[in-house]
């Protein structure tokens, strides 16, 4: 391809001498290096550094769309165990002002600084039929996923957001932050959020209520989930639960666990049998998206209906963006050796100068 | 970065003089103090009292323009210093002193308007201290490089000020190391121009296929390039008509020769990218291939215009083509930041308000100001005989 352009640089650029060469030189390496950057199988590719896998116990949580009665108790719950304000939806916020400062009614529509964890609905034509994609409904969580391979963990350049090499979550530090959002910018999921109405703002994300587990305690959620929809238990066992659900088939009886699936967190407590009313989608959400979640969702309706991204890769995109940055700078070699050379001429040509 | 070049028979810069309080000069004051009003507001009541920022577009013009865009106007200290000092190349040495400023102010600038923009900016030292350093972090890199060589523009600035005030033997000693500060000076920005591009492909497919790519680097060291150059004759011929001083069209003649060579690579570059992506179909559909579209017009143009050879040396068609090229580059960026990106979950709409217009302005007010001040003050132009005496 560069060939076409060279010809036409050679016609078009009258100056003669290193400094054409150079730059023609530096295009042919750059297309060169375009088409095999670009070309490359990720696997083969430079520029890509190898996904991280998750951690051996990582824990999340797993919501089952088919069980959620769209209650909001965990939406509740979430505000009470992590103290935050009520928030109010742009439709609420006219007969919802409440009397001074505080509205009277908490009713969010999306994840935000004062929410962070929220039950969205799917309604379809004349939205009869729970879990029919067609003229029925269905519930949707939002909440963190805590990624293996977390963006917004890979772009924070203060380490304000850091992920726990045992439990996998991923936490924020608001006292390193400086507030650049370049996390609330990067996460493929549109999960951390910024108070934007104060002045002294804060990043705000789900934490899976790390104090609740420190305490053997549920996150709020899985805590007070009434059907199980929201279930609390260890990556691995919620993803071979998962599994056995998208297996069901409709008409069959099923148990449920509540709490957390091993029954160890949060005390032991009773499930509950259930019959499949609509059949669940094959794909678990999060079990490949971007290097896989540890928090999976499972329905009967499919997820991009339920507004989540599905036209994502399998491996978490730092593996693209700190590919690149690896290379380029792997042991600051590469700017050390051009910093010489440009010192060296540097060195040379100001002296030369000088001396005329 | 004088120094060189048979100083010592001095007054090979001179202040331009003049009358300061002029009106340009009262206008940029005036946009400036509104930007103050404005940003009160924001340091008092939050960023959604001066601003459309939102959790959708968390990142808006004082990212995309004042940071981004901006700092590629200041890469023409950049081109130069590569061109005169690396390259070997002393013809340019008369555009070195003016270049260098604006590459002061440009990234002077940038840097004040990353903390309009953080939102818990009184941590912004944090990036600075190893112990929070996140290696991985491409941002933290840029921040380190940009405070850094903002650092060295104002060494590399430095011999004006000595000059101007007689301070001759810390000039002398300065000018011995000042070759560490010039390889720093082309080595920074070649990093973090390119790391400009990185930091944009973890945003995955919340970028359009248009421009999400691994080439971004690439493309934002290229735009970087094309656009210091552009603002090197766009700022020549400026100051040529406004100070009445005789046009450097042979010097600036030579400099169209290079924007030719990077905007046509980036042209080819552009299409060889979207070819091998499979994604050239992007262009002819969708809401963005408009944007896409006057990009590469702007881009093709502006390089068209540079083909025949006797336009080359017309100071107006280079006014011309530099304008357009610099349009061009201002456009890429602006697509890869804000008007290619579509938040990935909820419907989020931004357009930037009108306070928030203002600070932005305010900050470019601020850069031509002190250019004018400097320029009239200090040592920066290349000494003629005025015609106007």
């Amino acid at each position: 391809m560069s060939k076409n352009m060279m010809s036409k640089n050679k016609t078009s650029v009258s100056r003669r001498g290193f400094l054409r060469n150079a730059v023609k030189g530096s295009a042919a390496a750059a297309a060169a290096a375009c088409t095999t950057v670009v070309a490359a199988p990720p696997e083969a590719n430079a520029l890509v550094r190898p996904p991280k896998p998750l951690p051996p116990d990582a824990v999340g949580l797993l919501y089952d769309s088919t069980l959620c009665i769209g209650c909001k108790a965990c939406v509740t719950a979430c505000k009470e165990v992590n103290h935050m304000p009520p928030d109010v939806g742009p439709a609420q916020q006219g007969w919802n002002a409440g009397g001074g400062d505080q509205p009277i009614y908490d009713s969010p529509v999306e994840l935000s600084a004062r929410t962070l964890n929220v039950i969205k609905a799917y309604s379809h034509g004349t939205g009869a039929t729970k879990d029919a994609a067609e003229n029925g409904f269905a519930f949707i969580k939002r909440q963190c996923l805590h990624c293996a391979d977390p963006s917004c963990v890979s772009v924070c350049p203060v380490s304000a957001m850091t992920k726990d090499a045992k439990t996998g979550i991923v936490n924020h530090d608001p006292s390193a932050c400086i507030g650049c959002r370049y996390c609330v910018l990067s996460c493929p999921f549109g999960v951390p959020k910024y108070d934007y109405n104060d002045a002294f703002g804060e990043i705000k994300k789900c934490q899976l209520c790390k104090q609740q587990l420190a305490k053997n305690e549920l996150p709020g959620c899985a805590d007070v989930c009434p059907t199980g929809a929201t279930l609390f238990g260890r990556t691995e066992d919620l993803k071979a639960e998962a599994k056995r659900r998208t297996a069901l088939k409709v008409g069959e009886y099923a148990h449920f666990p509540r709490g957390d699936i091993a029954g160890k967190v949060g005390g032991p407590r009773s499930g509950h049998e259930k019959l499949v009313e609509a059949a669940y989608q094959t794909h678990i959400y999060g079990e490949k998206e971007l290097g896989g979640t540890q928090c999976l969702a499972v329905s009967a309706v499919p997820f991009d209906k339920l507004n989540l991204p599905t036209n994502v890769p399998e491996n978490g995109y730092p593996t693209l963006s700190e590919g690149i940055q690896h290379t380029l700078y792997a042991g600051m070699i590469a700017p050390a050796t051009v910093f010489a050379g440009l010192a060296y001429l540097a060195h040379r040509n100001t002296k030369n100068h000088t001396d005329e | 970065m004088s120094s060189h070049v048979k100083e010592h028979h001095g007054h090979e810069h001179q202040p331009l003089g003049g009358r300061v309080l002029t009106l340009p000069f009262l206008i940029c004051a005036a946009l400036v103090a509104i930007a103050g009003v404005i940003l009160f507001q924001r340091y008092t009541q939050g960023l959604a009292a001066a601003s459309n920022l939102n959790d959708g577009y968390p990142w808006g013009i004082w990212v995309a323009i004042d940071v981004v865009i901006g700092s590629a106007f200041g890469c023409a200290g950049y081109v130069i210093a590569l061109l005169c000092y690396i390259l070997n190349r002393g013809e340019y040495h008369p555009l070195v002193r003016p270049a260098v400023l604006a590459s002061l102010f440009g990234y002077g600038l940038a840097g004040l308007a990353v903390l309009v923009d953080l939102g818990r900016y009184w941590n912004f030292y944090h990036m600075m201290l190893p112990w929070y350093a996140q290696p991985n972090s491409v941002m933290l890199e840029v921040g380190l490089c940009v405070a850094t060589y903002t650092l060295v523009l104002v060494v590399e600035f430095a011999p004006a000020f000595l000059e101007r005030f007689g301070i001759e033997g810390l000039r002398a000693k300065l000018n011995k190391v000042l070759w560490v500060f010039i390889a720093l000076g082309v080595l920074l920005p070649t990093m973090h121009q390119s790391s400009l591009g990185t930091m944009m492909v973890i945003v995955g497919h919340k970028l359009s296929p248009l421009w999400q790519s691994q080439m971004l680097p690439v493309f934002f060291l290229l735009t970087a390039i094309l656009m210091g150059f552009a603002i090197v004759v766009w700022e020549s011929v400026m100051a040529s008509l406004n100070f009445r001083r005789p046009m450097e069209t042979p010097v600036l003649s030579k400099l169209s020769d290079l924007m030719l060579v990077v905007a046509s690579l980036f042209v080819v570059l552009r299409f060889v990218d979207l070819i091998v992506r499979g994604q050239i179909g992007q262009i002819f559909g969708g809401p963005q291939s408009g944007w896409f579209i006057a990009e590469m017009v702007l881009m093709i143009s502006g390089l068209a215009l540079l083909i025949p050879k006797a336009n080359r040396n017309r100071s107006r068609a280079l006014f011309l083509a530099a304008s357009l090229l610099l349009a061009a580059g201002i456009l890429y960026r602006l697509n890869v930041y804000l008007i290619g990106f579509t938040p990935s979950v909820g419907p989020w709409h931004y357009f930037p308000s009108v306070k928030e217009i203002m600070v932005t302005v305010g900050v470019f007010a601020l850069e031509i100001a002190l250019y004018l001040l400097f320029v009239k003050k200090l040592p920066v132009m290349h000494a003629v005989h005025p015609e106007h005496g």
